[in-house]
């Protein structure tokens, strides 16, 4: 456990020096300075045609928007959950990096897990600042955030986690060009599927819909991103299905606990790949 | 206890259909250093590896240090430093210290004095604050010399320690192996430089297309000298009569060569000449050097095409 910890401070530590960190801080920071300054406008916009909508009207839009700010902050930390470890290992094994550690009395499953909590944990705290930085915002301009965060914000973390988790893994593997293209090949994949889904259930095609459920199953990030977004709308909005942010069909809890086995599995996977590659 | 740190009995290494060792069998004793020797591509780095734990061999029985490869106890208790060693290059020289330390287990005050104390070993004071980026190659291999040593290692390995470090670097190193040598320590050495090797080891062991192929005791006894004779009125009897104390005899206008077995030889050669009438103005006796015991043991296939 001691070995695990010093892996991950020094994961920690490294991403602090990093230029990568700082470059997704500065993006993080602009995002949300954006998302502020076209919220403010809107609200300021809507404000004067106050009486030609209804409350009920006003509020369904301003959730429209921070939910188009949430997206965009998730987008953002899902880049950002990939790109921070995905040369981690596979960097570290040609930089021969690695072959002074895995000599030390440590084994390969502390070095696997000290690197991947050290940036579950940056990657969720990133999330965390743009979803806040988004919700604050919100809150200042619109005096409202959307409802069922507390169940919301935890779906986030996991998809979140299910990203990083799933570029340590293929770094285990696949030289960091391969990997990144891997992941973001399972990311699209996922994000297509929930497309197709969408589509499908608007044309009532099964077909399409099948093939967005198989999608969510190969690569749960969308259905999860789904299922937040549906706790975060007021009940009017899902009911009438009207915003890009409203899932097809509302992913159930059972795809909640297939995408924290599938994250348990890949990271297993991980350990036991890990275990046998040679350095 | 067994007195061997590493024993090893047709260690074997296959990656698909090629195989990178084919029969390593060795063993290195306690406070011995030893030296691995064989051409580029011998499979050296990767029996390294193999005993290191690094790579799980294909086939054949191991114990470093009395354990099973990659044992973690015993990787406690060893050492390693990497050919062209690297690290996370935005560490200070002593974070890195630091966090290797911690890696073995140590903390504290402990940890503290071992690095203060390695940091003067290997003329690291003055860099200790400096990031690893603004390192020179030499000053890079000296600090990953020291992240081996940390532990007090009973076994250390170094792969190739003296590339990219200057005459001073070296003798550095060479005084390292000594003090190691004279503290218990066993050093398992691989390196290119023959002249290194035979400034330190006490053994060295040549690995030819992945199998060991022949062993040499550098300290001890003497078993093969080669004797240079600067003789005049030598005649082609004379000449002839030389042939049985040696081998491999050659003669020109200089002076004669020959390998005798023992240093005996030498009064008996001085004594034929001066009866053969013959005048000797020179006589040397000296172990044949590694480098020609190495071009003999690799052969024509083992130089380069």
């Amino acid at each position: 456990m001691r070995a695990l910890l010093t892996v991950t401070q020094l994961t920690l530590h490294e991403a602090g020096r990093r230029r990568i960190l700082l470059a997704a801080l500065i993006c993080g920071v602009a995002f949300v300075g954006l998302f502020a300054t076209g919220f403010h406008f809107i609200v300021l916009d809507m404000k004067k045609d106050a009486a030609r909508n209804t409350s009920l009207e006003l509020r369904m839009m301003l959730t429209f928007f921070t939910l188009a700010g949430l997206y965009g902050a998730n987008f953002l930390a899902v880049m950002t959950g990939i790109l921070l470890p995905v040369d981690t290992l596979s960097g570290e094994i040609s930089s021969g990096v690695l072959q002074t550690l895995a000599s030390k009395p440590v084994r390969r499953s502390e070095i696997l897990l000290g690197k991947w909590l050290a940036f579950v944990t940056i990657s969720i705290l990133y999330l965390g600042l743009l979803v806040g930085g988004v919700l604050i915002a919100a809150r200042i301009e619109s005096g409202s955030v959307p409802p069922n965060l507390i169940r919301a914000l935890p779906l986030l973390a996991l998809e979140i986690a299910l990203v990083v988790t799933l570029a340590i893994a293929g770094g285990t593997q696949l030289g960091t060009i391969t990997n990144g293209v891997v992941v973001f090949g399972f990311y699209g994949l996922a994000f297509i599927g929930g497309w197709v889904e969408r589509i499908g259930a608007l044309a009532a095609n099964r077909a399409a819909e099948r093939i967005g459920t198989l999608a969510s199953l190969i690569m749960p990030t969308e259905s999860l991103w789904g299922l937040a977004s549906y706790h975060m709308q007021p009940a009017i909005m899902r009911d009438v299905m009207i915003t890009p942010f409203t899932p097809a069909s509302i992913p159930s809890p059972a795809m909640v606990a297939w995408a924290i086995g599938y994250l348990v599995v890949t990271l297993g996977l991980a350990i036991s790949w890990f275990r046998k590659r040679p350095l | 206890m067994t007195d061997r740190v590493i024993e090893t009995r047709g260690l074997r290494k296959r990656f698909g259909a090629k195989v990178a060792v084919a029969d390593l069998s060795l063993s290195v004793g306690r406070g011995e250093v030893f030296g691995f020797l064989g051409p580029n591509g011998a499979g050296k780095t990767t029996s390294l590896k193999m005993l290191l734990g690094l790579i799980e061999p294909s086939a054949g029985t191991a114990r470093v240090l009395g354990a099973p490869l990659g044992n973690r106890a015993a990787r406690a208790r060893v050492g390693f430093l990497p050919e062209h060693f690297r690290f996370h290059e935005w560490l200070t020289g002593h974070e890195l210290l630091l966090f290797h330390g911690r890696l073995y287990g140590l903390s504290g005050s402990v940890l503290r004095s071992r690095i203060d104390e390695l940091l003067t070993r290997v003329d690291l004071v003055e860099a200790a604050d400096r990031a690893l980026r603004t390192y020179s190659k030499g000053m890079l291999q000296r600090v990953g010399l020291a992240q081996a040593l940390l532990n007090q290692p009973d076994l250390v390995f170094l792969d190739e320690p003296t590339s990219g470090l200057d005459p001073i670097g070296r003798l550095l190193v060479r005084d390292v192996i000594h003090e190691l040598k004279a503290n218990g320590t066993a050093v398992f050495l691989n390196s290119h430089l023959l002249g290194e090797i035979e400034a330190t080891c006490d053994r060295v062991v040549f690995l030819k297309a992945g199998r060991t192929v022949r062993e040499l005791e550098l300290r001890g006894r003497i078993d093969r000298l080669e004797v240079e004779l600067r003789v005049e009125g030598a005649g082609a009897e004379t000449l002839r009569g030389l042939e049985r104390f040696g081998r491999r005899m050659s003669a020109d206008s200089e002076s004669i060569r020959l390998e005798v077995a023992e240093r005996d030889e030498l009064p008996r050669i001085a004594s034929f000449l001066v009866e053969q009438g013959a005048q000797i103005y020179g006589m040397h006796a000296a172990r044949p050097s590694l480098e020609r015991i190495f071009l003999e043991v690799m052969g024509e296939d083992g130089r380069p095409g």
